[in-house]
């Protein structure tokens, strides 16, 4: 089996930067599948510009690794998903190409940065989705729009051809309507690629059991405590309490390294950011930088123009985490704050089999409700703890608040994204039931 | 506390341009995520030993790449096969 799938969404969320109307599929587990893939993921022959305006009309010449794992798969590749710029944002409004519309409700955020795969797979355009996810990308909107998200553990999925944000941090992940789904894209995109030099040969193959019995899960009290909506803290516990009633048992866990996860996650995130984003300068790729000014002024003009507000903020805030002077204080102790979350998490999972709370502290944001950054950044507080500890995290849908929906977020010890995964599949068959 | 000349400054290190008019708000956004920064001045530990880290080394031979055709494709300006950057002097 192999052919074309025509592809003309009714795009009223405005989920996809570009759409491709006919997209060639080949025969494998995914034939025929229409598979959107977020737009900082590089597609040969089609256009990727990060949601960014420095690179619009680039045109890789290159698939990511985990493209090509889907075209051998079969899969129709339909489009690339809209985007916080450079996936710098918790709710897609950063975008150059406009925001993008929760299905759950147009007039909310579908969260970010990852919104446009999360709306096209929630508004049914397609079945599943890439995303990628350096501090709560996948999971945020996976929970804001209620559908499911994984971010694997790091060094499972090949992170060649991504655009890079923040490397210690991101992965990239499936995204789809069921448990069963995420795990098939799972399955195909987590395969050794020796380019990936943080990888390790750890392959995902798995058909998820939803046999929890005896399963042990943590319960830290820092997921359920200040900034947490207590209607979210009561609708992911009663979640919780259908895992119990398939025969898991709760433990109580505690993350202490959790008051200093947001600070050290943007310090780090943002010095990364800006030595990454450096390359973005009009030279080799994206609108052409004016050859006649001088090297400063050329960059620094170009640069002021195309990139948006909150991209100029993080690359300015990392220049100055990492500047002489200020390393000491702010880099240097986020990475011993990374170092202590993780072997928090390490102690919690001696007690645990895996750790379950909120994905987000609240449900989805009205458009435009988030004018402050340092507020929009305190939201992220309960999904950058497994990107700093590189433990695999999914969120599956638990329920609704006034109609929107409520992630639960399930954490895992690294490279046990199946026991995550089947945890979730046991919850999403036990309530579809 | 950041100046808004310390923020001009860091623009000016960035190479990321700014303008007048943004100064005074960024100077704000900046003090504001900074003070809430001042929580990893409590952080308590070691940051993590460099024992047991190994390079990788592999040998370094030519494989396959890009032609320069696809490598010029995205490039704003080229000139007889090379790419044209600002001048520099």
């Amino acid at each position: 089996m192999a052919g074309t799938l025509e592809f003309s969404p009714d795009d009223r969320y405005n989920a996809f930067i570009t759409t491709c109307s006919t997209a060639p599929f080949s025969d494998g587990t995914l034939a025929g599948i229409a598979v959107a893939v977020k737009d900082n993921i590089s597609t040969a022959g089609i256009e990727t510009t990060c949601g960014s305006k420095i690179l619009e009309s680039y045109v890789p010449p290159y698939d990511a690794y985990v493209v090509g794992l889907l075209r051998k798969a079969g899969a129709a590749i339909v489009g690339k998903t809209n985007m916080d710029e450079f996936g710098m944002g918790t709710t897609t409004e950063t975008s150059a190409f406009g925001p993008t519309k929760n299905p759950a409700d147009p007039s909310r955020v579908p969260g970010g940065s990852s919104g446009g795969s999360a709306a096209a797979v929630a508004a049914d355009l397609v079945p599943m989705a890439l995303g990628t996810d350096t501090g709560g990308s996948i999971r945020c909107p996976a929970a804001f729009c209620g559908i499911v998200g994984l971010k694997p553990t790091y060094g499972r999925v090949s992170r060649y051809g991504l655009i890079a944000y923040a490397n210690s941090l991101e992965q990239i992940g499936p995204m789809a309507r069921t448990v069963e789904d995420a795990s098939r894209l799972m399955s195909v995109i987590a395969k050794y690629d020796p380019r990936d030099s943080t990888m390790l040969d750890r392959p995902y193959d798995h058909r998820p059991s939803a046999d929890i019995a005896g399963l042990r899960i943590g319960i830290p009290e820092e997921y359920f405590g200040e900034g947490v909506d207590p209607r979210v803290a009561e609708t992911v516990r009663n979640a919780i309490a259908v895992l119990e009633g398939l025969g898991a048992e709760t433990v109580t866990v505690s993350i202490p390294g959790m008051r200093h996860a947001l600070a050290a996650y943007y310090v780090i995130c943002t010095s990364e950011a800006s030595s990454n984003l450096a390359r973005f300068d009009g030279v080799r790729y994206g609108p052409a930088v004016d050859t006649r000014k001088t090297w400063h002024e050329a960059y620094q003009d170009l640069r002021e123009e195309k990139f948006g507000t909150e991209v100029r903020r993080r690359v300015m805030l990392g220049t100055f985490a990492l500047s002489a002077g200020y390393a000491g204080r702010y880099y240097a102790k986020a990475q011993v704050a990374r170092r202590n979350i993780m072997q928090d998490f390490e102690r919690a999972l001696r007690d645990a089999d895996i750790i379950a709370g909120p994905t987000m502290p609240t449900v989805a944001f009205r458009l435009g409700e988030k004018t402050d950054p340092l507020s929009m950044y305190l939201s992220d507080i309960l999904t950058v703890p497994a990107n700093l500890a590189g433990i695999p995290a999914i969120s599956v849908p638990c329920g609704r608040i006034d109609g929107l929906p409520v992630g639960l977020q399930l954490m895992g010890r690294q490279f046990e994204d199946e026991r995550v995964v089947d945890a979730a599949y046991a919850y999403e068959q036990e309530v579809r039931a | 506390m950041i100046t808004e000349s310390d923020i001009e400054h860091i623009a000016e290190l960035a190479d990321i341009g700014i303008l007048k008019d943004e100064v005074p708000e960024f100077t704000t956004q900046f003090n504001a995520i900074l003070d809430y920064f001042e929580v990893l001045d409590t952080v308590q530990g070691e940051g993590a030993p460099a024992a047991g880290i190994t390079n990788v080394f592999r040998d370094d031979e030519p494989r396959p790449c890009l032609s320069q055709e696809e490598t010029l494709a995205n490039a704003g300006s080229t000139e007889d096969g090379f790419i044209k950057a600002p001048r520099v002097m």
